[in-house]
């Protein structure tokens, strides 16, 4: 226990306790909705919204951020309603175009490196304040599960099953795409771009491996997450190592022990 | 011989089952209208000036090729495509216009074969807000079954949707479209998946529902055997209404025969 003897060590332990468990939740619906995709384009987004800010001069980052992310999965949500194209297609073009965009501003006079932190994200420089408001995303995102998951699941099996009962599914849509927008934005700088997808999807992946129902799903996709998150973290303490990627090595051996356990929770 | 009679017997349960569902049997007062209805992707029109009528206790339905717009004219009335022209669901008994509540038995679920999703899950998902991630109520796993048992599908209430079979996962959803009793059902008929012997079953129970409820029934149908013996009326459709009548009517009409061949 003696890296909890450092500061940066305990906050980071307490912002991977928040961020696990928002992931494992979250993760659930986006991998049942398969919008695995739609999360990693808005990943990919949070570079130009960086840009963006970097270009109008706004002292921090995460405002412009925030607003480009919550602009680009309502437009992406738009299109996907009326484009007839495939949504997979659709999306890539979106993500591949905001990557691109972001980069072009950031890499102008070879300042990239400044910015590359954002690719892998840096849990340890995570401060009081910054842990204060996960717990608020935390929150909010379990208020929201709690009154609106019954009607988001209905429209993510059938929008038409969902529209006879009466469900708000544009609505739904759009609160949710919003949803995953500002969590991703906001958790994004502490487990970076290349690796925030595969901590929202494979924990959950791995609980659906050997769950039959919601609650089930939703039980061990939190408790997979918060134990690969932990894991991982104190493993690359040790290790010396980055903490997001140890941590994605985890899950992903989690993933691999649960997708061969599954004819044991199956039979 | 055997098979007609576990088919009568089975026929008469069933009736008595729905018989629980509603007091009321079909009354032919109330009247959904639907008058000039168009749906337009940009200027191309996918279905125009569609005209259908029907009372409550009777089966209409709805053939026609490949893009017809059968699909669409379900979308529109479930007002999931913006449309023009008017839908009125008018009660001749008071003569009045109410709401109209639908229940619609979608084709297929938009659902991986290994999702983590029981019967339960979805039912409660779309009937109750006590939210399925985190608890799961006594009174409405009950309620669940009694309505599930209306359709023989009781024993599946735990079982994941990824392994019903295409039979057992339309009676569920059959069940779901049920609750609560609507004025019309909407049935979209798989193509597949399902077996001629679980199809008939289908076609039986919703005959009896809508002798016992007070609803419409409008399907669209693929198997024209079927509609021959169960459906009132047929509306073939062909972006717009072709021909519209008694099964032997449309089914003997030259606008018939143009389609099908």
């Amino acid at each position: 226990m003696e890296f909890l003897s450092y500061g940066f060590m305990r906050n980071a332990l307490i912002a991977i306790c928040i961020i696990t468990p928002l992931f494992g939740m979250l993760g659930t619906m986006i991998v049942n909705n398969r919008m695995a995709f739609f999360s990693d384009a808005l990943g990919h987004s949070a570079l130009t919204g960086m840009a963006l800010g970097v270009v109008l001069g706004v002292a921090g980052t995460d405002l412009p951020m925030l607003l480009f992310a919550v602009c680009f999965a309502l437009v992406l949500n738009h299109m996907k309603r009326k484009s007839s194209a495939s949504t997979d297609t659709m999306i890539s073009v979106f993500s591949s175009l905001g990557t691109a965009v972001g980069l072009v501003i950031l890499s102008r006079g070879g300042n990239f490196s400044k910015y590359s932190a954002l690719l892998v994200g840096d849990i340890l420089s995570i401060t009081g304040k910054e842990i204060l408001c996960l717990v608020v995303v935390l929150a909010v995102t379990f208020l929201f599960w709690l009154f609106c998951f019954n009607k988001l699941h209905a429209c993510s099996i059938n929008k038409s099953l969902a529209k006879s009962k009466g469900i708000p599914v544009r609505l739904m849509e759009d609160l949710f795409g919003v949803l995953i927008a500002v969590i991703v934005m906001l958790s994004i700088k502490w487990v970076g771009v290349l690796l925030i997808n595969a901590l929202l999807i494979l924990p959950v992946a791995a609980a659906a491996n050997i769950s039959s129902n919601m609650r089930e799903y939703h039980l061990f996709s939190v408790i997979l997450s918060v134990a690969s998150g932990l894991i991982g973290l104190i493993l690359s303490y040790y290790l010396n190592a980055a903490a997001g990627p140890t941590i994605v090595i985890v899950a992903a051996v989690f993933f691999a022990a649960t997708f061969f356990a599954k004819p044991l929770f199956r039979s | 011989m055997f098979g007609s009679l576990e088919k009568k017997k089975r026929n008469k349960e069933l009736k008595k089952r729905a018989g629980h569902l509603s007091e009321r049997a079909a009354c032919g007062l109330h009247c959904i209208k639907m008058e000039d209805i168009g749906v337009y992707a940009g200027k191309t029109p996918i279905i125009e000036h569609v005209n259908v009528h029907i009372h409550c206790g009777k089966l209409t339905a709805i053939i026609g090729r490949n893009g017809a717009g059968k699909s669409t004219l379900i979308k529109a009335i479930l007002g999931e495509v913006a449309h023009e022209g008017t839908i009125e669901f008018r009660d001749m008994k008071e003569n009045k216009v109410k709401k109209l509540k639908i229940g619609y038995v979608p084709q297929y679920l938009n659902l991986k074969k290994d999702a983590p999703v029981s019967v339960y899950d979805l039912f409660a998902s779309c009937i109750s807000n006590v939210p399925v991630f985190l608890c799961r109520k006594k009174a409405l796993y009950n309620e669940i079954l009694n309505r599930l048992a209306l359709f023989e599908a009781e024993n599946l209430i735990d079982k994941r949707l990824g392994d019903l079979s295409g039979g057992e996962l339309q009676r569920v959803l059959l069940s779901i479209a049920c609750t609560p009793v609507p004025n019309l059902l909407l049935l979209d008929e798989p193509v597949s998946g399902v077996d001629r012997k679980g199809m008939e079953l289908f076609y039986r129970t919703i005959h009896n529902l809508k002798e016992k409820y007070d609803l419409s029934v409008i399907l669209v149908s693929h198997d024209l055997t079927l509609v021959k013996e169960y459906a009132d009326s047929v509306i073939l459709l062909d972006k717009t209404v072709l021909k519209e009548g008694t099964p032997e009517e449309v089914m003997e009409s030259p606008e018939f025969h143009e389609i099908f061949g």
